[in-house]
């Protein structure tokens, strides 16, 4: 149980996403102005990292290892080569899927997330997150804990940032800075603050 | 086409460069420019792929339905990066290892869907496949240039060769430790924009 914890820990400040391995930036930036709508994106992050982790561990496991397909009478495929195409369609898929599902039965959910899902699909945080997840060879317990803290981390750190940048709008930075450039100096600070926590460990 | 292939090259280095001014693609700008080595490379893959891709989306533009196009492109562009990382772990599997999961990123760059999107879709072949190399190129600009001062004062070393002899090695340069972390890139990033911005006024963000 431990081991689970220190990776959602590790996952949420110490690896954190967008901080420390630069990724989901292009969303993250554009979509942190305001605490609430950075707090729908956050969430909606979190949510398709916490299901399409584990089930591209699932796919890698029992479809692309060497030898995985050993159940269906091939013990000699390798078939990892296709590991990139196939997660990204997976990504696609879950993520079209999530949308219906949830305007069918969610509405209320759907109104919040729905605008952010479609951005998803091409996110690097969430392709990265599986990435790393078959990087580092998680198995499947290890890889829901992967999935729920590397969403969580994305979720804390844009919340934390749409704040910083509500309380920005009353700075008045060199027209030049305006913006992107003042939103990339804070994020670099709140990089440095998270590097704080490295001494955290379980 | 009122533009000739080198200004499709020229303009999308400078006037329009996709980092600076298009805000596109910077995941791996920030975390591949530790070392010029990984830079460098960085910048040559996603060059290939954006040039190729753009052309190949560019040469089938008219068989493709509108409805599943986002799909098919990336299914093209995720052929593509297969085939990068699959030459990289071939021939050069030290810098595969160091650039890790970030090749397998560039599907998801978006530079790489923007000009399949925004230019290839509507553009001839030839065309397509410049304005792919001018993104390209104008990617890895940003990438060496932030590379460039993070390497030097980082680690005292440009390409793995070392420039300033380091104190630990009995030289003179003590290491910058800032810019070896990765705040530091979100730092140079923010000083380019703003350089750029200064320079021409008309990318400034109005209220």
């Amino acid at each position: 149980m431990a081991h689970y914890l220190d990776i959602v820990i590790r996952s949420i400040f110490l690896e954190n996403l967008p901080l420390s391995f630069f990724l989901g930036m292009c969303t993250f930036m554009a979509i942190s102005k305001q605490v609430k709508t950075a707090t729908g994106l956050g969430a909606a992050v979190l949510v398709i990292q916490v299901i399409t982790v584990p089930i591209n561990n699932l796919i890698l496991t029992y479809v692309l290892k060497p030898g995985a397909l050993a159940w269906a009478g091939q013990p000699d495929l390798d078939l990892s080569f296709l590991g990139l195409l196939t997660y990204i369609a997976i990504i696609a898929a879950v993520v079209q899927i999530l949308e219906m599902v949830l305007d069918r039965f969610i509405p209320a959910l759907y109104n919040t997330l729905g605008i952010f899902l479609p951005l998803l699909t091409v996110n690097c945080a969430i392709f990265g997150g599986t990435l790393f997840m078959v990087e580092r060879d998680y198995n499947f317990g290890e890889s829901v804990a992967y999935g729920f803290g590397s969403g969580a981390g994305f979720f804390l750190a844009v919340v934390c940032l749409g704040g910083i940048r509500e309380r920005l709008e009353y700075a008045d930075p060199p027209a030049g800075l305006k913006g992107l450039g003042l939103t990339f100096i804070s994020v670099g600070l709140m990089a440095i603050a998270f590097m704080g926590l490295a001494g955290m460990e379980m | 086409m009122a533009e000739t292939n080198r200004e499709l090259i020229s303009r999308s280095i400078f006037q329009r460069n996709p980092i600076a001014l298009l805000v596109l693609g910077i995941c791996s700008a920030l975390a591949t420019t530790g070392q010029m080595t990984t830079a460098f490379v960085m910048s040559i893959c996603v060059t290939l792929v954006v040039a190729f891709s753009s052309m190949t989306i560019s040469i089938v533009r008219f068989q493709i339905p509108n409805s599943v196009r986002i799909g098919l492109q990336i299914m093209v562009i995720a052929t593509l990066v297969i085939i990068v990382d699959q030459i990289l772990k071939a021939f050069f599997f030290g810098l595969s290892k160091q650039l890790s999961i970030y090749v397998g990123l560039i599907i998801t760059n978006c530079i790489v869907m923007g000009r399949a999107e925004g230019f290839a879709m509507s553009n001839p072949p030839i065309a397509s496949f410049f304005d792919g190399i001018g993104n390209g190129l104008g990617y890895g600009f940003i990438l060496m240039s932030v590379a460039f001062v993070r390497e030097l004062f980082g680690s005292g070393s440009l390409f793995g060769y070392e420039i300033l002899q380091l104190t630990t090695n009995g030289g003179w340069y003590l290491r910058n430790g800032l810019l070896v972390l990765p705040a530091s890139a979100f730092f140079l990033i923010a000083l380019l924009i703003w350089l750029l911005r200064t320079i021409d006024p008309n990318q400034q963000e109005k209220d």
